[in-house]
């Protein structure tokens, strides 16, 4: 061992010093953080004049914003429960897209599992709670998953496209929860929903889920502010980074990324495309059907018709913004979480909520058109240019 | 009662006919509208926001210019038709940003037309003010010619009575379909989106044309955003085209890329919407939720059983670099 080491230090190349290395990834990441905070920083402008445009005073409305999503802990709790969904669904869109599926479905399956979680969450009683809430989460990741299989079988064997069966499934599966909700007509001619609570007045929602179901809470806010923090983020977490080593340590994120990158390569050297289609959107799929759950089981205590409205294709764009990295996708999501927490408090300066969704796509844009920053700011940055995610239509 | 029965039935079945036409006409130019950007190798998933951001602009000139202060527009047809136009400049002006973000930055084209999208919602959606108000919607540009009672007055009332987008929309589908296969105009664009290189090599302007084909790619999402709040709902509201875009690309690929094939799917979409809201008219009780699913599953069984392995422009999705 000695001789190796000895023989290696004396024939290779000059090792690097520490320092040098420490420098060399401090260059790197700054390099990697000047365009994104460039591109936010440019996007927060535009804000400014459109809010000056609405005779708005600009400073006001984001003090507003970050007083409301991190400065105070009622707000920085209700900004992390807005993250733990908006990590898993972030998830569930880029997986599928290191994979070279573009799956818009997040959304519906998010309300598959939603439902499912609630279903599981108030049907059975008398349950230890760490059973209950692994049963009801299994419940949502199970229809999520279910929910993200069938188009990609639809995909595998018909070649009809993910974009647009998914999108044809979120509209049905919002329909079915509606349906399972409703409250049926007043002359009972239309019976009432399977799961619709009848005692929630006129509002069609499931019936509540048990306690023994309910996320455990790990910070408690200081009173009179209800919601609390619990495990929800942590199950996130937990999801991404293992969701980051299946893609990168395994042999199955191997073949995935291949045949992301080019299926007919990857068909040839011996991986079964089409049961890594199935098996992308379901996984896929369970992430966002267990984005559900946390919702359901830790913030709502039960699914209520479009309480998750928008969250599905929030989820493209926290994606989007951390190149489908599973890491990068934990800080988008805060952001986006904090963002959403922010407007409430925003709005008190009189600025309407869309603003927010004007800076997001900037912010996007800016992000995946790094030229433009680059031009406006005139910095010279060592980059790859822009990301290549879709492989157009039917290459596969 | 019979004669009654059937009395209602007809009337049942021209409410149905008439709501299938409304409900495909923004459908059908959208799905015209991705035709022309992806028969260019462009995808563009932004139609949805690109019908949003004409549906809002053409509403909010409607009301700027029924303002009492305005006296040149006393005419209504003429304030009307000021106002589509702005729909589809708009319209247009999106297509080619999206078209900039494309070819110029060499942003994914999932990402822009995603871009757009949020885009739309959000300044739409943030300068929109819930008291706007306007002078009316787009009259019907030839009213039914027959008298009532006629069996023909029946027919009338399916083809009349409309206005003048909806029999624009069925011109500009023949004349795409005409353009794209007839003309040098369609070989050229058909042939960048299949092999950019090949076309450039034979000396086609390939940017150029992508940037003209997206003008008018936006352009017609402009017209359907337009059809929306100036001839058909009459007034905005936020997120309004509810999914309409992404519709309109499932009726493209369902038509398998050709204009007349895309107005199939639309008319067939559009049917199932309007059937949705008519059965409780035929006397059938069911929840109507799930009756509403009918036309999204529809779609799917059709996409999946009966078109199978549609075969898209080749170079659709791809950056294409000028050598």
């Amino acid at each position: 061992m000695a001789t190796i080491a000895k023989s290696g230090a004396v024939k290779g190349p000059p090792v690097p010093s520490i320092v040098t290395k420490i420098v060399n990834s401090l260059r790197d990441l700054s390099n990697t953080l000047l365009i994104p905070a460039l591109a936010i920083l440019t996007a927060i402008l535009v804000g400014s004049v459109m809010i000056l445009l609405a005779g708005r005073d600009p400073i006001a409305a984001y003090t507003g914003l970050v007083e409301g999503a991190w400065l105070e802990p009622r707000g920085l709790v209700q900004s992390l429960l807005k993250t733990s969904p908006l990590i898993l669904s972030g998830l569930a869109v880029g997986f599928a897209f290191k994979g070279g599926l573009f799956n818009i479905g997040a959304q519906g399956q998010l309300i598959v599992g939603s439902v499912a979680a609630a279903w599981a969450g108030y049907a059975f009683s008398g349950l230890p709670s760490w059973l209950h809430i692994i049963l009801a989460m299994g419940a949502a990741a199970i229809a999520g998953a279910l929910w993200g299989a069938i188009p990609g079988a639809l995909k595998a064997y018909s070649g009809a496209h993910e974009v647009i069966t998914t999108i044809m499934f979120n509209f049905i599966a919002s329909r079915i929860a509606e349906w399972m909700i409703s409250l049926g007509s007043a002359d009972g001619k239309i019976p009432a929903g399977p799961l619709a609570d009848p005692n929630s007045g006129a509002i069609s929602r499931t019936k509540p889920v048990l306690d023994s179901a309910r996320l455990p809470v790990v910070f408690e806010v200081p009173p009179p502010s209800v919601p609390n923090l619990n495990i929800g983020l942590f199950i996130a977490v937990a999801a991404a980074i293992l969701i980051m080593l299946l893609v990168n340590r395994t042999t199955f994120g191997f073949e995935l990324r291949m045949v992301g990158l080019n299926p007919s390569a990857a068909q040839y050297a011996g991986v079964n495309v089409k049961r890594m289609t199935i098996s992308t959107m379901a996984i896929a799929g369970c992430l966002a059907g267990l984005a559900g759950a946390v919702q359901t089981l830790g913030i709502n205590g039960y699914y209520e018709a479009n309480q998750s409205l928008g969250l599905g294709f929030d989820s493209i764009t926290v994606s989007l913004l951390a190149s489908n990295n599973p890491i990068g996708i934990m800080f988008s999501a805060f952001m986006f979480g904090s963002m959403d927490q922010g407007t409430t408090r925003m709005q008190r300066s009189g600025v309407a909520p869309e603003l927010i969704l004007v800076i997001q796509a900037l912010i996007l844009m800016f992000i995946a058109a790094p030229q433009i920053i680059r031009w406006l700011y005139r910095v010279r940055v060592s980059g790859k240019g822009g990301q290549k995610l879709s492989t157009g239509w039917g290459q596969r | 009662m019979d004669i009654l029965g059937l009395t209602i039935t007809t009337g049942a079945v021209i409410a149905t006919l008439n709501a299938t036409i409304r409900q495909a006409i923004p459908i059908t130019l959208g799905s015209q509208s991705g035709l022309l950007s992806e028969r260019s190798s462009i995808v563009n998933i932004g139609i949805e926001g690109m019908m949003l951001m004409s549906a809002f602009s053409g509403y909010m000139m409607n009301s700027y210019l029924s303002g009492s202060d305005i006296s040149t527009f006393a005419d209504d047809n003429m304030r009307l038709g000021v106002c589509v136009l702005v729909g589809v400049l708009t319209g247009g002006l999106m297509g080619l940003f999206h078209a900039l973000l494309c070819i110029r930055y060499k942003v994914d084209h999932i990402i822009s037309g995603t871009v757009v999208n949020i885009l739309a919602a959000g300044v739409t959606g943030y300068f929109y003010n819930a008291q706007t108000e306007t002078k009316g919607k787009i009259p019907p540009l030839i009213s039914n010619p027959w008298e009532k009672g006629d069996f023909l007055y029946n027919v009338g009332a399916v083809l009349f009575d409309k206005d003048i987008i909806t029999y624009l929309t069925f011109v500009i589908v023949g004349f795409i379909a005409f353009a794209l296969f007839r003309t040098v105009w369609g070989l050229r664009t058909r042939s960048i989106g299949e092999n950019p290189r090949a076309a450039d090599t034979l000396g086609i302007n390939v940017y150029r044309l992508q940037y003209t084909n997206l003008f008018f790619s936006g352009a017609l999402a402009g017209l359907a955003g337009a059809y929306l709040t100036l001839a058909d709902v009459g007034v905005f509201e936020r997120g309004m085209t509810a999914g309409k875009g992404f519709i309109a690309l499932a009726v493209m690929i369902f038509g398998k890329w050709h204009p007349v094939g895309a107005l199939m799917g639309a008319l067939l979409f559009g049917f199932l919407t309007a059937l949705q809201s008519q059965l409780q008219f035929f006397g059938i009780v069911v929840p109507h939720q799930l009756v509403a699913l009918i036309p999204y599953a529809v779609t799917v069984i059709v996409l999946a059983g009966f078109v199978g392995r549609a075969r898209p422009p080749a170079h659709v999705g791809q950056a294409y670099e000028v050598e």
